[in-house]
């Protein structure tokens, strides 16, 4: 017994090496890479955040102004993801069913969040949206302001996290045939009826992880947000930019912290969306 | 006459109009789409077009004089060759990665393959600021490698290495994600054939593979390129954000923007905003050109 435990972890640490020199080339670079630029970064945060012991970590991780953060960031990310959810399935069954003048280019439009730089959608947004933006001064006689408060984040959301739903929904939108919308016609239901009834549930899965991916999304965004808000704590600041100023203020426990707390929601979002998308393939 | 009409119209008089009611599917047919059609381009108008639009109107609010004007500044011409250097050096090396990782993973199917897929797709759902945070953690000076680096005298945080390690983080995923699909669809009978006629692996891959791949891999690098260039939290974190020093385009803005030099924020906000929409044209050729490559 006593002799055979040193062989054990030595023929198990020669394995992985054999094997290791077994792998192709493009093998070893991947294994290389992600293990450099992704698994010690990753590990290097984890290790530095258990060493706040758990109590500690609980305790900064559910500080007052970190909890404002949260409260701001998942709950205006969720409503910006409900109205994508709806408006991006509306414009993905306008581009799919209808045509119009114009057509092609707005369908390439809608990728211009993903092209775009955030820096330069937070500028813009933050000035179209102040109280004497092109429309930010429609809303500002009703006492709206936009930009510098909550509704510019969501705003700034809306912006990042739209063409994840439209380009989700869009393709299962197109595969779907239009004969069963006409035999629920035909068979006596109304419009309503066929929306809710026939089109609705096999697109749903898509809505949902569009939704979800834009979540994700606008959880983790900071470049647009951090210019359209005014970064105040308990009004409009967020998570990713709190990270931010911890770490300006060299308060690398708490940024370590806040940021752990965010990587686990990426990572709880990401195992939703995995699960919708199966969820999905089942219509397919 | 009306009272012989009375027990027709009856049932249906507390609606005032019948003859309508009964041809509301067709009239529904047709108002219905407009609707949606208004609605949908009223929404996308007010969240793209207008601050899109926006963009270029206030960059050429003064003319065209004093556009030009702010791209000749040191801090501008700084700022951009920074982003071109930035981008020269993360998207062939990302690139690279990309080719590998996909090579590796659509040749045949294997436990844990969609683990590794997953894991490669794990910087698009981390935010920025995080992996700013986590180059921080690691390469700065109470981080892992800090006191040897500090030792050899090698700056990474607060300058050229970081924000490279940064972007290269960020944009990883782009072009893997572009060729496996590709990769998975042309199969790898070919790739055997030149191999049985006697083809080296490089002929097979210069002769055989990439010309299968390029369009993919092109679109790949395109995504891998517009974010390189864009990106700005994971960078902000880890350069420092000094002028004229370690401020790349992104980072221009938003100080320009903070200091109040609107013009010189939205100049270089218009030539950023001019990659996004040479990327989005390039896009829509190349889903053009995998499209006609798919019905052949």
């Amino acid at each position: 017994m006593a002799i055979s435990t040193p062989s054990q972890p030595i023929a198990a640490g020669k394995n992985p090496i054999r094997q290791l020199s077994k792998l192709s080339w493009p093998w070893r670079i991947t294994l290389g890479y992600l293990t450099v630029m992704l698994f010690l970064p990753t590990a290097a945060m984890l290790l530095k955040a258990s060493t706040q012991g758990p109590a500690n970590f609980w305790r900064i991780a559910t500080g007052p102004v970190a909890l404002a953060t949260y409260d701001v960031t998942f709950i205006t990310a969720l409503l910006a993801g409900a109205t994508n959810g709806v408006f991006g399935t509306l414009i993905a069954w306008v581009l799919v069913r209808y045509n119009f003048p114009f057509k092609k280019a707005i369908d390439a439009v809608i990728d211009l969040p993903f092209a775009l730089p955030t820096a330069v959608a937070g500028l813009t947004l933050a000035s179209v949206y102040s109280d004497n933006g092109w429309i930010g001064s429609l809303f500002a006689p009703l006492g709206i302001k936009i930009s510098f408060t909550r509704l510019g984040v969501w705003v700034a959301m809306l912006f990042i996290s739209l063409p994840f739903v439209v380009r989700t929904v869009q393709p299962v939108l197109s595969e779907m045939e239009v004969e069963i919308e006409e035999a629920a016609w035909c068979l006596g239901a109304s419009q309503w009826q066929t929306f809710w009834r026939v089109i609705l549930p096999p697109l749903l899965p898509a809505i949902l992880t569009g939704v979800a991916l834009g979540f994700a999304r606008a959880v983790g965004e900071y470049g647009s947000i951090v210019i359209v808000a005014s970064n105040i704590p308990f009004k409009d600041l967020i998570a990713p930019v709190l990270v931010f100023q911890r770490l300006e203020q060299f308060d690398y426990s708490g940024a370590t912290v806040i940021g752990t707390v965010l990587l686990g929601i990426s990572l709880l979002i990401l195992l939703i969306i995995n699960l919708l998308q199966a969820w999905g393939r089942r219509y397919a | 006459m009306p009272k012989e009409a009375m027990p027709n119209l009856g049932p249906s008089l507390q609606h005032d109009t019948p003859p309508a009611e009964n041809a509301s599917p067709k009239k529904q047919g047709n108002w219905v789409p407009v609707v949606l059609i208004v609605i949908a381009i009223t929404y996308l108008t007010f969240i793209l077009l207008i601050p899109a639009i926006n963009v270029f109107a206030e960059a050429f609010s003064k003319g065209i004089g004093a556009f030009l004007r702010q791209l000749t500044t040191p801090n501008f011409l700084h700022a951009a060759k920074l982003t071109l250097f930035l981008a020269l050096i993360t998207v062939p090396v990302n690139m690279v990665f990309g080719l590998c990782a996909a090579w590796a993973i659509a040749r045949r199917k294997f436990p844990g393959r969609a683990l590794i897929l997953s894991i490669i797709d794990l910087p698009f759902s981390i935010s920025p600021v995080v992996a700013g945070l986590m180059i921080v953690l690691l390469y700065g000076r109470n981080g892992w490698f800090g006191p040897w680096l500090q030792a050899n005298d090698i700056k990474i945080i607060f300058a050229f290495p970081g924000m490279v390690l940064a972007t290269a983080f960020i944009c990883m995923p782009f072009v893997a994600r572009e060729v496996i699909p590709v990769l998975e669809e042309a199969g790898f009978e070919q790739e055997e054939a030149a191999r049985t006629l006697g083809a080296q692996d490089w002929q097979i891959f210069w002769r055989v593979t990439l010309p299968n791949i390029r369009w993919g891999l092109l679109y790949g690098v395109i995504l891998t390129n517009a974010r390189a260039m864009g990106e700005f939290g994971a960078v902000a974190v880890v350069s420092g954000n000094i002028t004229g020093k370690t401020q790349p385009l992104p980072l221009f803005v938003e100080e320009a923007y903070k200091q109040y030099e609107t013009q010189a924020a939205y100049s270089a906000a218009v030539l950023l905003t001019l990659l996004a929409v040479v990327t989005l044209i390039a896009k829509e050729i190349l889903e053009r050109k995998t499209r006609i490559k798919d019905v052949e």
